[in-house]
């Protein structure tokens, strides 16, 4: 598997940027600490990729890198945005947040190694499992984080295979 | 096997989804940790858990899970039976813990969703 970027590098530019290569764009906001609508979003992604014809494991990685950032931002940020990009080789994902952020990446990637509360172990979460698949779910994965800011994470899915190229 | 005779086979009660009972079903996925059902669970197979919460619905409609049997007699709380209702998602019940609901199911011919994990397990 190809580790890098594989298009050229596009800034973050926010949800009301365009860009003419999209075939799709949007973002959708994710309130932190609203349990009852983890899911909403990535339900939405879901059915917008399978709408636009995206090839179903695809759609399965993308549904389940949202699924496991909108457990996070709802876990542990005041507030998040998940935003979807598709071009014609990638599906982009971007989750970004307002909460405590990471104080320490390598140690936040660790299996295992969660910092959750008895609420989100009660949901089936909070294993220290979630970034680990939002990571095995990607073709390439980014994640930063500013301690006391927020965290952000970028996942690029490739549409066209390493057969197809 | 179709999903009336996993019913018969675990004993179970259905609490939503008695229209759906003639589905058929081959794989199966075993869990009460949403991210490993997440990470290893396919489309279209069942998920045996003794999670109640409406995660488990929305879990299940992230990956198209075909239906949930609730092990160790669980009964879920209304809000997770109007979400698979909502989502047309089957939900059975049944008194066997998940080791003896696994044991029967495969011993009928269910197979895992996955037999062995190797760490990354994505793209089939």
């Amino acid at each position: 598997m190809k580790r890098g970027l594989s298009v050229p590098h596009r800034k973050w530019m926010g949800a009301v940027s365009v860009c003419e290569k999209w075939l799709y764009g949007n973002s959708f906001p994710v309130d932190g600490g609203n349990f009852d609508d983890a899911g909403r979003v990535s339900g939405r992604i879901k059915t917008i990729l399978k709408e636009m014809g995206i090839e179903n494991d695809v759609v399965r990685m993308a549904a389940v890198i949202t699924y496991e950032s909108e457990i996070n931002i709802v876990s542990y940020a005041r507030h998040g945005m998940i935003s979807l990009h598709v071009l014609p080789e990638h599906v982009e994902i971007e989750a970004v947040d307002e909460g405590p952020g990471i104080s320490d990446i390598r140690l936040a990637m660790q299996q295992g190694w969660s910092t959750a509360t008895d609420k989100i172990r009660e949901m089936g979460f909070g294993a220290g499992m979630g970034l680990n698949n939002i990571r095995n779910f990607s073709d390439i994965f980014h994640i930063s984080s500013d301690v006391g800011s927020g965290t952000r994470l970028k996942m690029i899915i490739h549409i066209l295979r390493e057969q197809d190229r | 096997m179709l999903l009336r005779e996993v019913q018969k086979i675990l004993d179970a009660e259905v609490l939503v989804g008695a229209e759906k009972l003639d589905m058929e079903v081959h794989t199966a996925f075993g869990a009460d940790l949403m991210s490993d059902v997440l990470a290893f669970a396919d489309s279209g197979c069942l998920l045996l858990t003794g999670l109640t919460n409406p995660q488990v619905i929305r879990t299940a409609d992230v990956l198209d899970i075909a239906a949930i049997i609730l092990v160790r007699g669980k009964k879920p709380p209304p809000e997770t039976l109007r979400a698979a209702a909502d989502k047309n998602i089957p939900v059975l019940s049944t008194k066997y813990i998940l080791f003896e609901s696994a044991g029967r199911l495969y011993e009928k011919g269910i197979v895992g969703s996955a037999q062995k994990v190797d760490g990354r397990r994505v793209r089939l």
